[in-house]
């Protein structure tokens, strides 16, 4: 029952590690706590933050890497938005993307709503699931130190997808709110591609 | 031409690149003509919302992309839509139609009856075509008003069309 462990990891550290010395890296922030820790490690025109569509982050995170096959794209979710969109994972493990990366920062908790357990402490593992659909580069981290290896390869190009897990604490951070602006945030986006506003 | 080759002209012409689908037999040759063409990228969803997220996505990258499906699967993408809608994300999508015309299978006629209304309560703007012969037009319209109007858009293919060109065959 490793999920009962106790999950240490800060939250916000582990972000900032993650997206430390970023170049043409993408990001993709699940809802909630997710995009406010993007946020709170600097705003950039690359990151599109969702404040809604639970359950979406990784197939948007999958649109743009196959669309962007020569940038590194990286997802940054909560294990309750990875579990709603549980799928999304049998469907990348089919697809095998190699510039797409997925850090689920799990802490267990619909912390949001009020603390309520999730799946993750319920006898779920998340890297196992995603081994299990065929993302086979998957690594569940506890400690700073394991971070180096996922933030490397979430900033180049790959042979296959990689999944990682930070188990981290519960946290009382400050929220860190980006613009609620979708619009505005799929056009800058978009423009650092060389594309049109669309 | 057949409606489904149709389709595919269509697609190509709007330089469309990704396909993301939940197959159905309304669909089947659609997707094989899709398939075969390695300038596209055809994705198999476990379920629609999936596809409103992944086009979303591309479209971040600059890419167009189309979402096939069948009309029970329009319930599973209500919230997905949300995305589309704060965003302006344009989305199109091919419906092929259950539960309205000759459905033999009741657990279709709920969400079957319900489709286009359940599109337009989300916003998304919805054309219909009834004979082959209104296909390709239909779908050419609805794309270019999504793509380049950036209209969130729903074609759906009747039962009494795929019925008549796929079932019977």
């Amino acid at each position: 029952m490793s999920g009962l462990l106790p999950r240490t990891l800060d939250r916000r550290a582990v972000v900032a590690r993650v997206l430390a010395g970023r170049r043409d890296l993408a990001v993709v922030s699940g809802l909630g706590a997710p995009t406010y820790d993007v946020a709170a490690a600097g705003d950039h025109e690359r990151n599109f933050y969702l404040w809604g569509a639970m359950g979406g982050a990784a197939m948007i995170g999958l649109g743009l890497a196959l669309a962007q096959p020569e940038t590194p794209v990286l997802v940054i979710t909560g294990d309750g938005e990875m579990l709603m969109g549980f799928g999304a994972l049998a469907t990348i493990g089919a697809q095998r993307p190699g510039n797409l990366s997925i850090l689920v920062l799990d802490n267990g908790l619909y912390e949001e709503t009020g603390a309520q357990l999730t799946h993750t402490v319920l006898g779920t593992d998340l890297a196992s699931v995603a081994a299990g659909c065929g993302i086979t580069d998957t690594v569940t981290m506890d400690h700073m130190e394991q971070l180096g290896g996922f933030a490397e390869r979430a900033h180049r190009l790959g042979n296959a997808p990689a999944f990682a897990v930070a188990r981290i604490a519960p946290s009382h951070a400050l929220k860190v709110l980006p613009t609620r602006d979708g619009a505005y945030l799929k056009a800058r986006m978009r423009q650092s591609f060389g594309q049109d506003i669309g | 031409m057949s409606w489904p080759e149709s389709i595919y002209t269509t697609l190509k012409a709007l330089d469309v690149r990704q396909v993301a689908y939940v197959p159905d037999g309304g669909h089947a040759t659609l997707l094989r003509l899709l398939h075969d063409d390695p300038a596209l990228r055809c994705v198999p969803l476990t379920t629609e919302e999936e596809g409103v997220a992944m086009l979303a996505g591309a479209w971040l990258g600059g890419q167009r992309g189309v979402l096939l499906m069948q009309s029970s699967g329009v319930g599973n993408c209500v919230n997905m839509l949300s995305l589309v809608r704060t965003c302006h994300f344009p989305l199109l999508t091919l419906i092929t139609m259950r539960g309205e015309y000759g459905e033999f299978n009741p657990w279709q006629v709920p969400m079957g009856s319900t489709t286009e209304q359940v599109l337009r309560l989300m916003d998304v703007q919805v054309l219909r075509a009834d004979v082959a012969e209104e296909v390709g037009p239909t779908v050419s319209a609805a794309a270019r008003m999504a793509y380049l109007g950036g209209t969130p858009m729903a074609v759906l293919l009747s039962q009494k069309l795929v019925g008549a060109k796929v079932f019977t065959e």
